[in-house]
């Protein structure tokens, strides 16, 4: 069996963790591809893939029999959707496609949902999914799905590979483009003939189908009205969405925000793209935003969105979404602007790159001194505040910071979906790219552990990656703590257990009513003493005082490790701004929806 | 107890002063935008592979645009196909039309094609012949061209505009239209113009949301 990498430690002092194959073996060395599977194998070794996420099964047999002898490091993962989401953060933390691979039928169907959840968030992703032989495709032979079908709507682009002398082609073309450009994912579908079929050609170059086309730099003529626009603004805003981090673009927008001294908004993929410690930054803006944040971008007159899409529930009501601003909307996709919101200067092309055409061609900072002063003022009005009495039970945003302030800046953060997810937004503070893993577009449940584990790997060995999760959102995917456990991944699971479907309580109590319809958890498991059984390692806070002294034990645990955190379940997140609604009306209690 | 956060109530905040449409544009206190929906036709020049029909028809009914027909065919190259589409949309979305089709991977170009452009309907149209003259001069008016015959009835083939095939269906319509098939509209760009070349991506990208590069065409 080819060399296991050794378990990711935190301790990286006495000995750095080798979790890279070693580069020994050269090109000329290695034996001949002979199968579709082994060009498949060798396609990916040579775009550099270190890691895999997936389950075996029979369609796809034959490309881990070729993974078999490979320097690719393969983790099997409890299920497919835990590849998927692994492989996802793998793409979030690294920049580089993660890997996943499934096989047919209901391994591939498996894999929707982490593949919807990539889409949603531009992720790189590549999924390889195993296909029963091309002779039975269409007869509903045993495991069949038509995968590709299914998955059309949501990947960048899908191939049913019917050659083996293509594969390693298709392939090919599969990673390159799901890195390229706006980052997605894309799926290969691996019909057994195929794999098994001989073949010797391995594409030599990591080019996506040259029908795909991407602008770089954005018309200089609209930059230059775009420069205008701004040195004459009064009142402009820039919101930094998950494409800056996507494009590494942080670098530049924080150099341009800086320099003309603009107050900073990101969207919640965009988190981590501005230090939120910064004077200029207002944090996030959306449903669940800061007070501050959603009234600077409902005042502001101009407004300077890199990499966002302007998601619902950023806008809220499109009709009274930044009503008073020219919008100056930066993006690699075309088809991103004017789709949500209309933007008077389209400047299409990569972050980095229009970020500085832009900073070339601003000569002059906007007036715009009572603008921040009335910035910084909202930001004392609208403090993140909440209160946390001794005697009660523990306030979920106290863990959050707590948590935060254990770590490290460059910890990473993972989440499931619901209210835990929107504390951790609100109540840490993100200051670096690509330390925030959470998911966004798709809201999926479940997404945190497997996640975690694909972060971990990407990761540098003495980042902390810490999972918030929810109760119920843990239980979705809890079995992939298996996989932590048997590869001994040093990260932190601090369940915020409210013994409730959290979020749902929530909009039950504001918008119907109270009726609590299927949002009660009458009975929950202990989740420090499963995690125990998983082989983990279990905590329990059920007090303030147990708290710093909690965290601090589990961080140092050298393994995976679960805080059930008893939290107050009748805590609710604010300020929020009811969905379609106005962002400047968000409300700060449950008195003012 | 109550939780929350200090600060003004919504009430007391200061509030903006302007407005969106529904299609996020900004509504200038002058001139309100309108955007009337528009008949058009796109066509997208695509690579003849497995596929890429239900790649373009899942686009439009997952987007929901709205969409009048669809042809599709092998063009001079056989690698590739010619997809010719008629939308009715208002401006905003004949764009997101355009932009959301050259996304999709297997498409080479796409093209709104100018109002001059000729296109062209197929239909059967199986009428009763119980009076075969004057269906016969119906059919001439038409220029339609009787491609079977039975006792009972008589199928014609006819090609033209919308609006013609229309007219002419309305018009064998006093006999009793038995059966009725139609192809949707097909078309090409008028002389030595390319019917699917490309404008570069900058120049697609609707900067002032104003009408369409071209007239709204009227079929001819
Ligand atoms: C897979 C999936 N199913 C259902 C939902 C709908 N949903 C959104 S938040 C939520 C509650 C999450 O509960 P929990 O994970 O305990 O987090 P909490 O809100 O309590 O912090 C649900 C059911 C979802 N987002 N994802």
């Amino acid at each position: 069996m080819s060399e296991r990498a050794a378990p990711i430690t935190r301790e990286t002092d006495e000995q750095p963790a080798e979790t890279r194959p070693d580069d020994s073996s050269t090109e000329t060395d290695r034996p001949p591809v002979t199968t579709g599977a082994e060009a498949v194998v060798r396609t990916l070794e040579n775009a550099g893939v270190e890691y895999a996420f997936g389950v075996q099964g029979g369609a796809i047999m034959p490309v881990y029999d070729a993974l078999y002898d490979s320097e690719i490091y393969h983790v099997t993962m409890a299920h497919e959707q835990g590849a998927a989401h692994a492989a996802d953060a793998y793409g979030i933390v690294s920049g580089e496609p993660g890997l996943c691979l499934a096989t047919s039928g209901p391994g591939a169907t498996n894999l929707v949902t982490g593949i919807a959840d990539a889409d949603m968030d531009s992720d790189p992703m590549l999924a390889l999914t195993g296909q029963v032989p091309t002779a039975f495709v269409g007869n509903d032979a045993f495991q069949e799905t038509d995968t590709t079908g299914v998955t059309a709507p949501i990947t960048k682009d899908n191939t049913f590979s019917s050659d083996s002398a293509r594969v390693g082609q298709d392939v090919a073309e599969a990673f390159a483009l799901a890195r390229e450009g706006r980052p997605g994912p894309t799926l290969v579908d691996l019909p057994k003939d195929v794999t098994n079929g001989e073949t010797d050609r391995v594409p030599d170059e990591l080019t996506p189908p040259d029908t795909y086309e991407v602008q770089e730099e954005a018309d200089p003529e609209i930059v230059r009205d775009a420069a205008r626009r701004i040195e004459a603004s009064s009142r402009p805003v820039m919101l930094l969405g998950g494409g800056v981090i996507k494009a590494d673009a942080a670098e530049e927008c924080r150099a341009f925000a800086i320099e003309h001294e603009i107050p900073v908004i990101t969207t919640m993929p965009g988190l981590g793209s501005f230090p939120e410690d910064h004077d200029l930054s207002l944090e996030m803006a959306g449903m669940h935003g800061t007070g501050y944040a959603n009234m600077a971008i409902s005042l502001c007159d101009t407004l300077i969105g890199v990499g966002t899409r302007f998601d619902d529930r950023l806008t809220g009501g499109i009709e009274t979404f930044a009503p008073d601003a020219e919008v100056i909307h930066v993006d690699i996709d075309p088809a991103e602007i004017s789709k949500n919101i209309h933007a008077e200067y389209p400047l299409v092309g990569d972050a980095a790159t229009v970020m500085e055409q832009l900073a070339d061609e601003v000569d002059a900072s906007p007036e715009a001194k009572k603008w921040r002063a009335q910035c910084q003022q909202w930001k004392s009005e609208y403090s993140m505040a909440y209160q946390a009495p001794e005697d009660e039970p523990v306030k979920p945003q106290f863990v959050v910071e707590a948590l935060d302030e254990a770590t490290s800046d460059q910890a990473i953060v993972t989440t499931g979906v619901g209210q835990h997810q929107m504390w951790a937004c609100q109540y840490w503070t993100y200051t670096e790219p690509r330390t925030w893993v959470s998911s966004h577009g798709l809201g999926t449940m479940g997404y945190g552990v497997p996640a975690a584990i694909g972060a971990r790997l990407a990761a540098d060995d003495d980042q902390e990656v810490v999972c918030i999760d929810g109760d119920a959102s843990f239980l979705m995917t809890i079995q992939e703590l298996s996989v932590a456990v048997r590869e001994n991944m040093d990260i932190t699971v601090a369940v915020l257990n409210n013994e409730y479907i959290g979020m749902v309580r929530q909009w039950q109590d504001a918008f119907f009513e109270g009726r609590h319809s299927a949002s009660e958890y009458g009975w929950c498991p202990e989740f420090d003493k499963l995690a125990e059984a998983f082989g983990a390692k279990g905590f329990r806070i059920d007090e303030y005082d147990e708290v710093a002294d909690t965290i601090e034990a589990a961080l140092a645990y050298d393994g995976p490790s679960v805080i059930d955190v008893h939290i107050d379940p009748r805590e609710n997140v604010y300020p929020m701004v009811p969905s379609g609604g106005d962002n400047s009306q968000f409300a700060l209690t449950e008195d003012q929806l | 107890m109550t939780y929350g956060l200090e600060g003004p109530a919504p009430e007391d905040r200061p509030a903006p002063q302007g407005r969106r449409t529904p299609q996020g544009i900004r509504i200038d206190p002058e001139v309100e935008a309108e955007h009337e929906p528009r008949r058009t036709v796109i066509s997208a020049l695509v690579k003849h592979e497995p596929g890429v029909l239900s790649d373009v028809s899942g686009l439009f009914s997952r987007r929901q645009f709205n969409i009048e027909s669809l042809t599709v065919g092998p063009t001079e190259d056989e690698s590739q196909a010619r997809i010719t589409l008629v939308v009715e949309e208002p401006d905003p979305g004949i764009a997101q039309v355009k932009k959301q089709l050259r996304k999709l991977i297997p498409v080479i170009s796409v093209r709104e094609l100018p109002g001059d452009a000729m296109r062209r309907e197929l239909a059967l149209i199986k009428v009763n012949a119980t009076q075969p003259d004057r269906v016969a001069a119906v059919a001439d008016m038409y220029g339609a061209k009787a491609v079977d015959a039975s006792p009972e009835t008589a199928t014609f083939e006819i090609t033209g505009s919308r609006q013609k095939i229309d007219a002419a269906i309305e018009t064998f319509g006093q006999f009793g239209i038995r059966e009725l098939s139609r192809t949707g509209t097909t078309a090409l760009a008028r002389d030595t113009e390319d019917t699917a070349s490309e404008a570069p991506v900058e120049q697609q990208v609707n900067r002032q949301q104003t009408t369409s590069p071209h007239p709204t065409a009227n079929d001819d």
